[in-house]
């Protein structure tokens, strides 16, 4: 069944219960996100795409569409909150882009050059949380970690099913954390799935880093905006 | 002790959704969860290390490493430090030889701050291992530790007479019940459960859930969802079981009614559960009590034996085809498990994180099935619901807000303690009802609530278009600093955050730091606009109610008492911004080159 929605002021149709933020890109309408992960389930945890919707705030990763339903995604005060959030981001790391591994291909610095993110208004913490070294091809950058959970839910152990990586106490005070004895027996292609899965330069593949030349990193040749649009037209 | 870990994980069925109780059982009988413990329920549960860290380091309660023959967790509240909190703090030092946050030499004892308790009507308060002290002072502090020294248990400290741990003389010498004005809903001795429940019996689910309905009853946990309509929509969801959650992890600081309503009328609470499940077709019910009512945990499985023996729950309820059973699940310290979504997780053996929603937990909760979770009040108050009448119930309060409710009074009033109250009623009477002498502000619902003064706000009325109390009500005269106040209520936010989503996590601290620099002085008009605009952020885009309510204590006395904050404000001097620490800001420079120096030397 076919629904219509507007998204700031124009009409739009869309599969009852489709995802809101698929349906805006689907439709050429950029949402910004940085956990979610189209084809995979909502994780829902740094609300980046948040949009208004009849009134209120809320994550469209979230949001199933119905009839009728009203977004605002470009009015300016809730445009400056997915900013806020992306500058939270920052300040709550240490994300140090000119010698990051992941320059060039990091979702959280593409996200930012998208909202024109110039400086983070809010003090920047400088974190030191020390760096996890035990596994044989795989390593953490803890204080680049934005606790998306990404690596929690997605990358699992393929014979057991369990967790390989993990996020320990909560609040300010979590740490992600990877079981080594799983970590070690990852195949290596899923050892660069979770590098690549990690919207962050946290998770590392080791043996590689700047490998691809500046001017030829992932979005350089094409933005992140491009595409979460492109893709879905295909 | 592999061997006895392996006995509490076959009494749990191998089944990881009871990592809860299975962490607690390792815990009491070990002392703490150790990394060899991890390992051992690792392999039996077939989980990772880590997932099963992820459960136990989540939770305040649960403990990784060791941390003393007695635990002793002093509540550190607003209402606790205006009673003496700072010398009782000071006296458990010195008695027990550590400073808090350790474990004294002999590793006899180890000292911890919490949260709320429970207990705001007398405080100062503390939890050892599974009791609790009240009313403390220092030479009561001495006493305790001294006995506990000389080798008995806390238990034996704090019950010298040995009442029986399933009776309700046992709970009364622990803790007082302060119930200060009855009204006509709650605390009525004497009722016959089985013939009110046969009654209920008679009735089809659909009509109890319009007898429900008619009460025009809503949710007692704060966020006043009508009840009747929850439960309709739980009868009409489909699933092969369907489950009901009493919500007994009473965490917003300043409430302790449902201590009350448990120890004085579980079987109201247990009716009303009972009754939740007729309704909407469950099979299997749980009260989720939160880890500091430990000593309540006894007494309540004891009132559910009564209900079995008198045929009120099991198989065949009063000879119908009606199966129904309750169990208790602990909860382990995590204020974020009163949202409904982060309880059901918990029950799960997961981490308290809040879910998505929707689904909700009415269509999909509790392992995925149809839940229902109400709070304890709501139960209890549904048994008269069903015993008096929809009408009678709805007679009482204003037109949205029916029905009475049961306020928690602490702070600066003559009577702390329970006050059943008619929705409709004004501030002005509450507190007078109380004995509150010169109030200046009151904090209605707790931190997550609003901070009224009660200068301008005494003729507001109690219900959910205006005040509309969870059941927390703290007083603070006129002598009370209440920006101090507000920090704590914010650092209570940050410790108590999960972490799952931005807004919360990082929002949270910035507003700690905020009002730590007004506090200091260093304040000015700049961080108000922050504070304003930050605090807008986390209320609109985080994800449960805690992220959008943490703001609140900020926000609301921003609004009522703003000239506090103006007192507040720095009047710099020279050309430096207040709000600049040159020293420490030269200290920094200091610290990243000794810092990096270290690190070149490596």
């Amino acid at each position: 069944m076919s629904v219509r929605i507007t998204i700031d002021g124009k009409e739009y149709k869309a599969g009852d219960g489709a995802t809101l933020v698929d349906v805006a890109a689907d439709n050429g309408v950029y949402i910004p996100t940085l956990c979610y992960k189209r084809g995979k389930p909502c994780l829902g945890t740094c609300r980046t795409c948040s949009v208004r919707v009849n009134g209120n705030v809320m994550a469209a990763c979230t949001v199933p569409v119905a009839d009728g339903m009203e977004v605002e995604v470009n009015e300016p005060e809730v445009a400056n909150m997915r900013k806020m959030l992306v500058e939270l981001l920052f300040s709550e790391g240490n994300h140090n882009c000119p010698s990051c591994e992941k320059s060039g291909r990091c979702e959280l610095q593409a996200v930012g050059y998208e909202l024109e993110m110039m400086v983070s208004r809010f003090p920047y913490r400088f974190p030191v949380r020390p760096r996890e070294h035990a596994a044989k091809h795989i390593w953490l950058e803890r204080d680049r970690c934005i606790f998306c959970q990404r690596c929690v839910q997605f990358i699992r152990d393929r014979e057991t099913g369990q967790k390989i990586f993990s996020i320990d106490h909560r609040g300010s005070h979590a740490s992600i954390e990877i079981d080594v004895k799983l970590a070690d027996r990852m195949p290596p292609e899923q050892v660069r799935e979770a590098a690549r899965l990690c919207p962050v330069g946290c998770i590392l593949e080791k043996g590689v880093g700047y490998d691809q030349p500046i001017g030829k990193r992932k979005f350089e040749i094409k933005s992140i905006r491009e595409r979460a649009l492109e893709r879905e037209r295909q | 002790m592999q061997a006895n870990i392996e006995t509490i994980l076959e009494y749990y069925n191998l089944d990881k959704t009871r990592l809860m109780d299975i962490l607690w059982e390792v815990q009491q009988q070990q002392g703490f969860v150790s990394s060899e413990a991890v390992e051992a329920l690792s392999k039996g549960l077939n989980m990772s290390s880590h997932d099963i860290r992820e459960t136990l380091t989540f939770y305040h309660f649960f403990l990784d490493g060791p941390s003393g023959k007695h635990k002793i967790y002093l509540a550190d509240t607003v209402i606790a430090r205006m009673c003496g909190y700072a010398e009782v703090r000071a006296a458990l030092e010195q008695a027990c030889g550590c400073a808090f946050g350790a474990v004294d030499e002999s590793g006899a004892f180890g000292l911890y701050d919490t949260n709320c308790i429970g207990l705001s009507d007398q405080e100062p308060a503390m939890m050892v291992d599974e009791v609790v002290f009240t009313r403390l002072t220092p030479e009561k502090v001495k006493d305790i530790i001294t006995r506990l020294r000389q080798g008995a248990s806390a238990e034996e400290v704090a019950n010298p007479d040995r009442k029986d741990r399933r009776d309700a003389a046992y709970v009364d010498t622990l803790t007082s019940d302060n119930i200060r004005v009855r009204g006509p809903v709650f605390f009525k001795a004497g009722r016959d459960y089985p013939a009110l429940l046969a009654q209920v019996l008679e009735l089809l689910p659909d009509e109890v859930i319009e007898e429900v309905s008619l009460s025009g009853i809503r949710g007692r946990g704060g966020a006043g969802f009508p009840t009747g309509l929850k439960w309709r929509l739980g009868r009409d969801a489909e699933g092969e079981e369907k489950y009901v959650i009493c919500n007994a992890d009473e965490g917003e600081p300043g409430t302790f009614k449902d201590r009350v309503l448990l120890t004085r009328s579980p079987g109201d609470v247990l009716l009303g559960v009972i009754i939740a499940a007729w309704a909407i077709g469950s099979r299997q019910g749980i009260i989720y009590l939160r880890a500091e009512y430990w000593y309540l945990k006894e007494y309540l499985e004891q009132q559910i034996q009564a209900f079995h023996d008198a045929g009120l729950l099991g198989k065949q309820i009063l000879g119908r085809d009606f199966d129904f059973d309750i169990r208790i699940q602990m909860g382990a310290g995590a204020y974020v498990c009163g949202d409904e979504t982060a309880l059901i997780e918990s029950c799960e053996g997961k981490r308290g994180t809040p879910r998505i929603k929707p689904p909700y937990p009415i269509q999909q909760g509790y392992l995925g099935m149809p839940t229902c979770v109400n709070n304890v009040e709501t139960f209890a108050a549904i048994s008269r619901i069903l015993e008096q009448g929809g009408a009678w119930f709805s007679a009482m309060g204003t037109d949205e807000s029916t029905g009475t409710r049961l306020l928690s009074v602490s702070g600066d009033c003559e009577h702390p303690g329970i006050y059943e109250t008619e929705w409709g009623i004004t501030l002005d009477e509450v507190l007078k009802m109380a004995g509150a002498k010169e109030p200046m502000a009151v904090q209605v619902s707790g931190p997550s609530g609003e901070c009224v003064s009660a200068e301008q706000d005494g003729s507001r009325l109690f219900c959910y278009s205006d005040l509309s109390c969870n059941g927390s009500l703290m007083i603070f005269d006129q002598s009370r600093n209440l920006l101090d106040i507000v920090e704590n209520f914010l650092r209570f936010f940050v410790d108590e955050s999960c972490g799952i989503c931005v807004p919360c996590r990082v929002g949270g601290v910035n507003l700690y730091h905020k009002i730590r620099l007004i506090n200091a002085g260093r304040g000015s008009s700049k961080d108000l606009d922050d504070i304003r605009s930050w605090g807008s952020l986390m209320r609109e885009t985080s994800r449960c109610g805690l992220g959008t309510t943490a703001a609140k204590p900020l926000l609301t006395t921003l609004e009522k008492f703003s000239e506090l904050y103006q007192q507040k404000m720095a009047r710099p001097e020279g050309v430096l911004l207040a709000s600049f620490d040159l020293e420490g800001a030269l200290q920094g420079h200091e610290q990243a080159r000794r810092t990096l120096v270290q690190e070149e030397k490596q």
